[in-house]
């Protein structure tokens, strides 16, 4: 039994091919996924994201156990809408998932968690929340539509009112604004400028519908993926799961060493990893001839005594450049610029070691 | 459903076979396989001159989803390919049985024909995966 979103009907209508996405039955493409990807880099497309889960943390106690739920500090967040991209580790210091925190209050919290990993993250909400004065209430009664591109806002623009388009203007990225009935926030999982709009279930439908008139293209989750990895973005189960520390995971930005005595989960396990200084990294690989470098494939850096061996973690053709693209976990000591070897189709082929991140607002940044 | 043209052969890898009459074949994926596998990024493509085997990986059909090799149907020499695929791979997904071809081979036996699929036979055979 799969699960639908509210806009599963939208998507055939658009003749979509849905497959199964952890549970969901979900568009992966409405005919050609590289098109879909250039809208996006050089227009506006949308995705249903209806599948994420939407969970609001309330209560006097909701701010000292975001505090100690997750590696970056939700202190730093003091201007009402402001979000902070972070991860919630086990105690061994393994990413349960990673997350997005919007800021209303000292008292009132909004968390956008992965659907593929609800059940264990609303667990592990509820076991670390006990006895603590606070309500953790997940919202599946709404849609979320993300519209992403240059012309995304101008887009959405067209479908607001006066009012909410005054509330939106000119919002600096990673804030969340309700707007009516419409929760607004400058956030997205592509690169590129726009919106991802929590609408009322009932609401969902016509919005899409008049996103589409808009000229605004549906996107699936084959075009979703190549953008987000162009963009140097994880994805939750390839890039990081609950056996990999944020610090082999492009994750140490998203954590707040100060102040020293604030007791995150999975502090003691990060520090030790820290003061060893042994922990793996992610790169970016870049592939200039044919092929693609595709997730699971082995990384070999180096021969004789100094070989060492990593692991694609993700990897695709990226429509943007031309080429393929990956992310690897690779051994601390291989640096940018280095030359690699990738082991595909029974041959070793050279590839360019560079950042975790190919294209940022439409253009190459490697 | 997919498009299946009567007029050809299929082999049940997905390869389609056309016999031009004056002893080759013209040689591409079916729509239901490029269907299968999304947007083509790059094809690979054997040599003219290269001898093959009825069964041998000769191409390999890269799209943004998988790699797939592409098997000789039939036994010969490879004596012409589509060059305009090194460009546009997105052909063999616009156009599988026309501008999407992919080889054409001298047959070392014609009789090799009768071993592959018609279309009911091919339809059938993608019916049951």
């Amino acid at each position: 039994m799969t699960h639908k979103t509210v806009l599963h009907a939208k998507h055939l209508e658009s003749n979509a091919k849905m497959v199964n996405f952890y549970g969901w039955e979900m568009p992966i493409n409405y005919g050609s996924q590289i098109e879909e990807h250039h809208a996006v880099r050089k227009n506006a497309g949308m995705f249903d994201v209806s599948h994420m889960t939407i969970v609001d943390v309330q209560g006097a106690d909701a701010k000292s156990f975001l505090r100690r739920l997750v590696i970056n500090d939700v202190a730093k967040l003091t201007v009402s809408g402001k979000a902070l991209y972070t991860g919630m580790l086990n105690h061994e210091g393994g990413v349960i998932d990673d997350l997005i925190i919007y800021f209303f209050t000292d008292t009132n919290y909004r968390l956008v968690v992965n659907s593929a990993t609800r059940e264990k993250d609303l667990a592990w909400l509820a076991e670390q929340s006990k006895g603590l004065d606070l309500t953790i209430s997940e919202r599946p009664q709404y849609g979320m539509i993300a519209v992403q591109g240059p012309e995304a806002r101008a887009k959405v623009a067209t479908l607001l009112t006066d009012e909410q388009q005054a509330c939106v203007e000119g919002m600096k990225p990673f804030f969340g604004v309700q707007v009516g009935d419409l929760f607004i926030a400058t956030t997205g999982y592509t690169g590129e400028d726009g919106y991802e709009i929590i609408v009322p279930e009932d609401a969902a439908a016509d919005f899409w519908q008049k996103l589409l008139e808009a000229g605004v293209v549906p996107c699936g989750l084959g075009a979703r993926d190549t953008l987000r990895l162009e963009a140097g973005m994880n994805l939750y189960g390839l890039d990081m799961d609950e056996s990999v520390s944020p610090l082999a995971a492009n994750m140490a930005w998203t954590i707040a060493w100060e102040p020293q005595d604030r007791n995150f989960i999975g502090r003691e396990a990060l520090t030790v990893q820290k003061a060893a200084g042994d922990q793996p990294k992610l790169v970016g690989l870049v592939l200039k001839e044919k092929g693609v470098l595709r997730a699971g494939l082995k990384v070999i850096i180096g021969e004789g005594e100094g070989k060492g061996e990593g692991i694609i973690t993700s990897g695709t053709f990226s429509p943007t450049l031309g080429h393929s693209i990956a992310m690897a976990r690779v051994p601390r000591s291989v640096k940018i610029g280095d030359t690699v070897e990738v082991e595909m189709r029974k041959k070793l082929v050279a590839v360019q070691v560079t950042k975790a991140s190919f294209v940022r607002n439409g253009k190459k940044v490697f | 459903m997919s498009n299946i043209p009567s007029d050809l052969k299929y082999a049940t890898s997905h390869e389609w076979v056309r016999n031009e009459g004056d002893g080759t074949v013209t040689i591409g994926i079916t729509e239901h396989a490029q269907g299968l596998l999304g947007d083509m990024v790059f094809v690979e493509l054997p040599e003219v001159g290269d001898k093959v085997t009825t069964g041998d990986d000769i191409a390999v059909a890269e799209s943004v989803k998988a790699a797939s090799d592409i098997y000789a149907p039939v036994s010969g020499e490879v004596v012409a390919i589509n060059e305009d695929l090194e460009d546009s791979p997105e052909l063999v997904n616009s156009d599988a049985f026309g501008d999407g071809w992919m080889f054409k081979i001298k047959l070392d036996d014609a009789g090799e024909l009768e071993n592959l699929l018609n279309a009911e036979g091919y339809k059938n055979s993608i019916d049951e995966d």
